[in-house]
């Protein structure tokens, strides 16, 4: 695909509250423009097809496999990542309870499973097991068996 | 011998701080194998065969070399022939040979996704197309996908070169790679005094480790023919061990950077994308990145064997076990290696058996080479031997708890392989399970929602292996302490590890700050697994610290110039026997120690923990109409010796659980008859999902063990061997029948329901 005949694409967009211009080969995936043009590597590849969740970022208030959305879509839009939920306050609720709770073994889904329970405390500022549950259901992880991430979802909702 | 820690009262063992590396890992920074950039890095892809069993007839990569972008392209003729050496690493074997072939193929490939070629280009979607150009040419044979087809006496053989061990003599033309024997008394023997005994077989799939990381590479070929190696390992010694021998290279001359690791269970032990990345390397003079994709990671990584076990026992007549027989059929895919001796050991291993039988078969097939998959080859075994006792107690009308009381291992207990039993835990956690909430609850076999309940439960077992390692210690002079180690961090151990360095030096866990280093920063640690880095590196820091604190109060005499045996250290300060004006902090000490750095090192090299036991309980519901189970309550019991910080300690238990109950229900390598994997996606491959399941409830029954300090014993990896047959049986409690083949799928739930 390095065909020379395809131009690279500039595109103006906001990742986490930072305006920036940035150029994308119209063929490559939001995460591969995230990772390798914007430099921002926290959002994960898994499994590049969008059954895993690791790469999961917000884009205008909705989450979405940011595997399965192209870089050039990124244009006039609000991304947020979860290099930006921190704030120079401190961290946000849902990382201070994650660590707290353990809900973290090897860390590979933690940016996915942030950046998702962080939509969902927005919307639903008091969710149940049940609704966490169903929620996170597009979140693998292998480490966990949830237990403690649920967990830690409910106490950052207390 | 083992040094033993007197007091009990501990002030930081036993506690939950929040671990070292967390905020990193909650905020992107953490950087995993994928993650690193070098200044100039270009980027690789391979090709993969796409048949299970063929001979390389022919490669011709001109058109990939001719491609623009392309700096290099590399086949097996750029890596060195090596020979049928043996490895000898803690949880490795096989040849050199071997090893090498499974990175590369050079004449035959074993499995679909089997590595024939590879490209560097300046960016990947470059690299990725330029390997379609490479045109090869197979001769196509037919697979061997399964123990049965593999065992046929006319079964096609995959090496034809290699010799077989069959209990010592040597085998030509055989898919058996190993068939041992394991003897302990005259079990047919005392099969014929039994009053009852009953026999089983059951049957597994493939299954994978299913780590969310998947594999990569990523290597520099420098002047001097150094190479060094980031990458996401359970073991930087090991991968460098493995990197210097497919290349014929001193391990002096790799150096091997461990990345932060996104899972293993023992699948990212071995080699994959190492040596290819320093070749292609070498050949584009640049530094070089391979990462695989999701296919590749189930194709060509991993997975645990599938295969056949059977189980016998005896019984007399007030339910005591009197004889054991097993025959173990494992697949090791296209290479040695099915951890039939592991299974061995692990399948009559909660019982007390004075007769024990047990013939095992390591069996070559056309699957990716087999990797260790957490506890390898006990929960395969744990399948049929607690499948057998479930059906004894039924046949005995026993309790399911006293029956295993009764004929519970303990201290002093011979095991198959020889050696008796040191200080274990089973019987109190068995003890446990009987006085549980789970356990005491009733469950409600006819719910108003029309499903049908069940309730099982099963014991398991993991030998918790020692080996070496290395820590440094090095005082700051705000008192703090740098603690650097070897062991990757794959689950909260630099956590683990920093805390039994600050118990023994009387400071805060945080006070602490332990870092995993390269390979040419610390001494010699083997790999994360085998339920050894708590125990072993974190001996090794408690060590570390002793010696520490030799030298502080050696330094501290110095100062207030008294002789160095008037100098007491207790809770992180130093004082005067005989004088009290003499006191002072660790941090006073060290702002003005004047006689030089204090800094400590320690090693160690560790015979097995003495074994980790487990008991699981699970209720099931089963839809009727859909064969479909829910898994509605869980509960993990398990003897963890001490549990340095308890969190993470549950935290195994219940995703080691969890990983179990994906194996028992849904998890499998569908295979094709060509020998190709069906469903070699996240989507297909269905793993456990935050819905399917509910918490998942831990005891952690602590029987220190004897051969640690403060009574470490590994714990990690028990957890995944009881909850197949746990489930099995909850299945047969709720139908009625026995579903004695891994998954237990809805489909064939429905099926028996139906034929019912």
């Amino acid at each position: 695909m390095s065909d020379n005949n395809v131009r690279k694409v500039a595109i103006n967009t906001t990742i986490n509250g930072q305006e920036m211009d940035i150029l994308v080969d119209p063929y490559v995936s939001l995460l591969e423009t995230l990772r390798e043009v914007v430099g921002m590597t926290g959002t994960k590849e898994g499994c590049n097809d969008g059954n895993c969740g690791a790469c999961t970022i917000n884009i205008d208030g909705r989450i979405v496999d940011s595997c399965l959305v192209l870089g050039v879509e990124a244009e006039g839009k609000n991304i947020e990542t979860v290099e930006g939920m921190a704030t120079p306050e401190g961290l946000h609720p849902l990382q201070q309870a994650f660590l707290e709770e353990a809900a973290l073994q090897c860390g590979i889904c933690t940016p996915g499973f942030l950046v998702s329970a962080k939509a969902l405390l927005d919307n639903e500022p008091k969710p149940s097991e049940d609704r966490i549950r169903h929620w996170l259901a597009g979140n693998l992880c292998r480490c966990t068996g949830y237990d403690k991430i649920v967990k830690a979802v409910k106490k950052a909702s207390d | 011998m083992v040094s033993k820690e007197k007091k009990s009262n501990y002030k930081i063992i036993g506690t939950r701080p929040i671990r070292h590396d967390g905020y990193d890992k909650v905020t992107g920074r953490a950087q995993y194998g994928a993650d690193i950039k070098l200044p100039g890095m270009i980027y690789g892809a391979v090709l993969r065969s796409p048949h299970a069993h063929a001979k390389i007839k022919s490669i011709d990569t001109t058109k990939a070399e001719n491609t623009n972008g392309v700096f290099a392209v590399m086949t097996a003729k750029d890596l060195p022939r090596l020979t049928d050496k043996q490895r000898g690493n803690s949880e490795e074997s096989g040849s050199e040979k071997h090893l090498s072939e499974n990175v590369m193929a050079l004449d035959k490939v074993f499995y679909k996704g089997h590595v024939v070629a590879a490209v560097s280009a300046n960016d990947v979607n470059t690299a990725r197309e330029a390997v379609k150009k490479i045109i090869v040419d197979y001769e196509v044979l037919k697979p061997v996908i399964n123990v049965d087809q593999a065992m046929d006496k006319d079964a096609p053989i995959l090496h034809e070169e290699f010799i077989g061990d069959h209990l010592g003599k040597k085998v030509k033309n055989t898919n058996i790679a190993t068939y041992n024997r394991y003897k302990i008394g005259n079990a047919e023997d005392a099969f014929k005094n039994c009053d009852l005994v009953v026999e089983k077989e059951v049957e597994l799939q493939t299954v994978h480790q299913g780590y969310i990381e998947p594999h990569s590479g990523t290597a520099i070929w420098d002047e001097d023919d150094r190479v060094k190696v980031w990458t996401s390992t359970q073991g930087s010694f090991s991968n460098r061990d493995s990197v210097s021998k497919v290349l014929s290279l001193d391990v002096s001359r790799v150096k091997v950077t461990p990345m932060e690791i996104g899972g293993g269970f023992g699948g990212k032990i071995p080699v994959y994308l190492e040596p290819i990345a320093a070749v292609l390397s070498k050949k584009s003079r640049r530094p070089v990145q391979l990462v695989m994709s999701r296919t590749d990671v189930f194709d060509a990584s991993g997975p645990a064997p599938g295969g056949k076990v059977i189980v016998k026992i005896g019984v007399d007549k007030n339910g005591k076990m009197l004889a054991g027989y097993a025959d173990i059929r494992l697949e090791a895919g296209g290479y040695p290696e099915a951890f039939i001796e592991a299974a061995a050991k692990c399948v009559f291993s909660c019982y007390d058996i004075p007769a024990m039988d047990i013939e095992a078969y390591d069996v070559l097939v056309n699957k990716p080479s087999s990797a260790p998959y957490r506890a390898p080859g006990s929960p395969q075994v744990a399948f049929a031997t607690e499948t057998v006792v479930d059906e004894i107690c039924k046949k005995l009308k026993m309790d399911l708890i006293d029956f295993r009381l009764l004929n519970v291992a303990e201290k002093g207990t011979r095991t198959a392989l020889g050696p008796k039993y040191r200080k274990i835990g089973l019987k109190e956690v068995l003890e446990a399970a009987k006085k549980s909430d789970h356990w005491n609850s009733k469950i409600d076999n006819k719910p108003s929602n029309g499903k049908l309940r069940g309730r099982g439960i099963a014991s398991g077992y993991w030998f918790n292996i020692g080996e070496k390692s290395a820590v440094n210690l090095s005082l700051n002079m705000d008192g703090t302490v740098i603690l650097t180690e070897g062991s990757t961090d794959i689950g909260g151990s630099r956590a683990s590890i920093a805390m039994q360095a600050a118990e023994v030096l009387g400071i805060e866990a945080e006070s602490v700050r332990p870092s995993v280093v390269d390979t040419d920063s610390i001494g010699h640690t083997d790999v994360t697994g085998g339920s050894r880095t708590t125990y072993a590196t974190g001996y090794a820091a408690y060590k570390a610290a002793h010696i520490m604190i030799d030298e502080i109060t050696g330094k501290a005499a110095k100062i207030w110039d008294i002789p160095e045996n008037e100098i007491i250290y207790e809770n992180g300060a130093i004082s005067s026997k005989t004088d009290s004006e003499l006191k002072m902090t660790l941090r006073e000490f060290a702002d003005q120690n004047p006689f030089g750095p204090v800094v400590s090192s320690a090693s160690v090299d560790l015979e097995e923990a003495a074994g980790g036991f487990g008991t699981h309980i699970v209720d099931l519901e089963i839809d009727p109409e859909t064969g479909k189970t829910d898994v509605i309550r869980y509960t993990v019991l398990q003897d963890v010796g001490k549990a340095i910080h308890p969190a993470y300690v549950e935290g195994q238990l219940q995703g080691g659980a969890t990983q179990g109950i994906g194996w028992a229900l849904n998890e499998e390598y569908f295979m094709s008859e060509q020998g190709t994997m069906l469903n070699s996606s996240y989507l297909d491959y269905r793993m456990p999902i935050a819905l399917d399941l509910p918490m998942i409830e831990t005891v952690l029954v602590e029987v220190p063990s004897e051969d640690h300090p403060f009574g470490v014993r590994g714990f990690g990896e028990t957890p995944i061997c009881p909850p197949v047959p746990a489930i099995s049986n909850a299945v047969n409690d709720a139908i009625g029948t026995r579903i004695l083949s891994t998954p237990i799928k809805a489909s064939k739930i429905l099926k028996t329901l139906k034929n019912i």
